[in-house]
């Protein structure tokens, strides 16, 4: 082999491994759940975002684990993704729709609401035949009742607030069972909570981290692993754009 | 060296040698004790003052203190090197077109053991230094285990249920790790847990740190404090905030993808005013509070106090009583 024959092939063959190093990088290291934008759907100071926890994510690779979903304002389709975005200095309703079981906290001074409007939640019970009248609860006895599923808390707001479960033996015995719970899949009657609140975004732009408090990764050492580690799943980042 | 270079020194146009020899030794020997003074001053009373972690406590102002005087130390021998260096490039210049070696270098014993003595000496005075001001300000902030044996002078553990200003109980203040947050419990106020660190001035403090999952570290920059927060272990680390105003809190142990959010900020406030606060949130906290584990130095949310119930009520059989199911593969 000549010797531009050798350099061409060594130079083709440094600029493969560096491009596979870059696709990796890009593809696996830096990929992120796609942010839902609310934004543009802010009306009078206020905004409406509405999010789903499901016991499984049968729409993803890892179909055992615990997830969020997050509706698209546009379409109103379930997307999985724990990204999204709203504007700043504005009130976030937030609708929750609490497809999982009971979990204990961990910690159960993350049994306590707090950073929305009234510190308190208001839950509705959907038995899978009725809902029951919503009520504004201010802490919840997770090692007394099986009352909570997981948290959503921002903690650099000061936000956190424990998903509301159902609460019976029979009703945690029939929890949809294919992800995302809506009337395509045809769980959308499972039992369920509807959980509402308000939180305030700051002054100015910025991202959150945000999170579930209750280790939900069973399958993992003390329930940290899986859907508590990745991201889309049981974490997201809250963006505020000014 | 150029104390033995066997040629006759040169004078220069400005008098200075230029050629070696003797007297470059003298020049440089007076300039260097001229500027290791002045830069000893320089790097002690202006830069030292503004040297991390700065003084807002005891133990950050002995560390801002140790810092000044290995500055200090480090000083001469900085201007020492950077000294000869110039002094080389400025008068020992090759000249135009002569290729000639350099006189050789030949061993000198006496410097060689003056060498050896002084920077012997300097390391071990250093050691006696530093084994000194880690004993005598409470550790210096760090964890020192769960059964510490460098208090704050003057401090006992009389109580662990009250706490008020002035005496020589110490306020104790309980942080938990999780992923990914700090929550700070205050046993002597009723035990409540809040996500607020508040610490009152010039009053000594004893952190006890846990952790209730996988390893963190307590990092409180301002306050020269920092402590491996280790799960089922109590690390006590020991300050006395001296200056009121906003503090950092970081986690300075990588535990887990969020690590680099697992910050939150506090404050310093007046006696009076922690008091304040303290009793307010007592208050405002009383309905969490009664459902949190008794206050302990450690803690195993593994096992879960009347999970049974809940457990029993599922017809949940699994999890053995505990919070995760025994035979998970991946729990050890």
């Amino acid at each position: 082999m000549s010797l531009p024959a050798r350099v061409t092939t060594l130079v083709i063959a440094f600029l493969a491994v560096v491009a596979g190093g870059i696709f990796v990088s890009l593809h696996f290291i830096g990929a992120q759940p796609p942010t839902e934008n609310y934004t543009p759907y802010a009306s009078g100071g206020e905004v409406n975002v509405t999010m789903m926890t499901t016991a499984q994510s049968t729409v993803g690779q890892k179909p055992d684990w615990v997830t969020y979903f997050i509706q698209n304002p546009a379409t109103k389709q379930w997307v999985h993704t724990t990204y999204f975005a709203v504007p700043e200095n504005t009130t976030v309703n937030m609708t929750i729709l609490g497809y999982d079981g009971c979990t204990p906290l961990r910690n159960p001074v993350w049994g306590r609401v707090t950073g929305t409007a009234g510190s308190v939640e208001n839950v509705s019970y959907f038995n899978g035949k009725t809902y029951s009248a919503p009520v504004n609860i201010s802490t919840f006895n997770t090692y007394a009742n099986c009352s909570v599923q997981h948290t959503f808390s921002i903690p650099g707001l000061g936000v956190s607030v424990p998903i509301a479960s159902v609460t019976t033996l029979q009703e945690n015995n029939n929890l949809c069972g294919t992800s995302p719970c809506d009337t395509a899949n045809g769980d959308a009657n499972s039992p369920h909570t509807v959980v509402k609140f308000s939180f305030k975004t700051p002054n100015g732009s910025g991202n959150y981290t945000w999170q579930c408090f209750i280790p939900c990764g069973l399958g993992y050492v003390d329930g940290n692993g899986g859907p508590m580690a990745t991201l889309g799943y049981m974490m997201g980042q809250l963006e505020v754009q000014a | 060296m150029a104390a033995e270079t066997p040629a006759a020194p040169e004078t220069g146009a400005h008098g200075l040698p230029n050629g070696g020899g003797r007297r470059d030794g003298v020049w440089l020997a007076v300039l260097w004790v001229i500027l290791s003074v002045i830069c000893c001053l320089i790097v002690y009373f202006v830069w030292g003052p503004h040297l991390p972690p700065g003084d807002a406590s005891s133990s950050a102002a002995s560390q801002q203190f140790d810092i000044k005087v290995l500055g200090v130390i480090a000083t001469p021998v900085v201007v020492g090197v950077l000294l000869y260096f110039g002094w080389a490039l400025t008068f020992w210049r090759q000249k135009a077109g002569d290729e000639t070696d350099a006189p050789p270098i030949h061993g000198n014993p006496k410097l060689a053991a003056t060498w050896i003595t002084v920077t012997g000496a300097t390391v071990l005075c250093l050691a006696a230094f530093g084994t000194y001001e880690l004993i005598v300000p409470a550790g210096a902030g760090a964890g020192e285990g769960p059964q510490p044996i460098w208090k704050p002078a003057g401090t006992v553990t009389a109580s662990d249920t009250s706490w008020a200003p002035g005496g020589k109980n110490i306020l104790q203040v309980q942080v938990i790790g999780q992923q990914w947050a700090w929550t700070y419990r205050y046993p002597q106020f009723g035990g409540f847990e809040t996500t607020q660190l508040e610490l009152p001035v010039n009053e000594p403090v004893q952190f006890n740190v846990t952790s209730l999952d996988v390893i963190h570290s307590f990092w409180v920059y301002q306050l020269g404090v920092k402590a491996d927060a280790n799960p089922g272990v109590n690390n006590v680390a020991y300050t006395t905030p001296t200056s009121t105003g906003s503090i950092t809190v970081r986690c300075d142990e990588l535990c887990g993808i969020w690590h680099g959010a697992m910050y939150d900020y506090g404050k310093v406030v007046t006696a009076s005013q922690f008091m304040t606060w303290a009793h307010s949130t007592e208050t405002q906290l009383a309905s969490v509070t009664k459902l949190l584990p008794t206050y302990a130095l450690t803690y195993d949310p593994t096992t879960i106090a009347n999970l049974g119930k809940v457990n029993t009520e599922l017809g949940l059989t699994g999890a053995g009583g505990g919070y995760y199911n025994p035979a998970d593969p991946e729990q050890p």
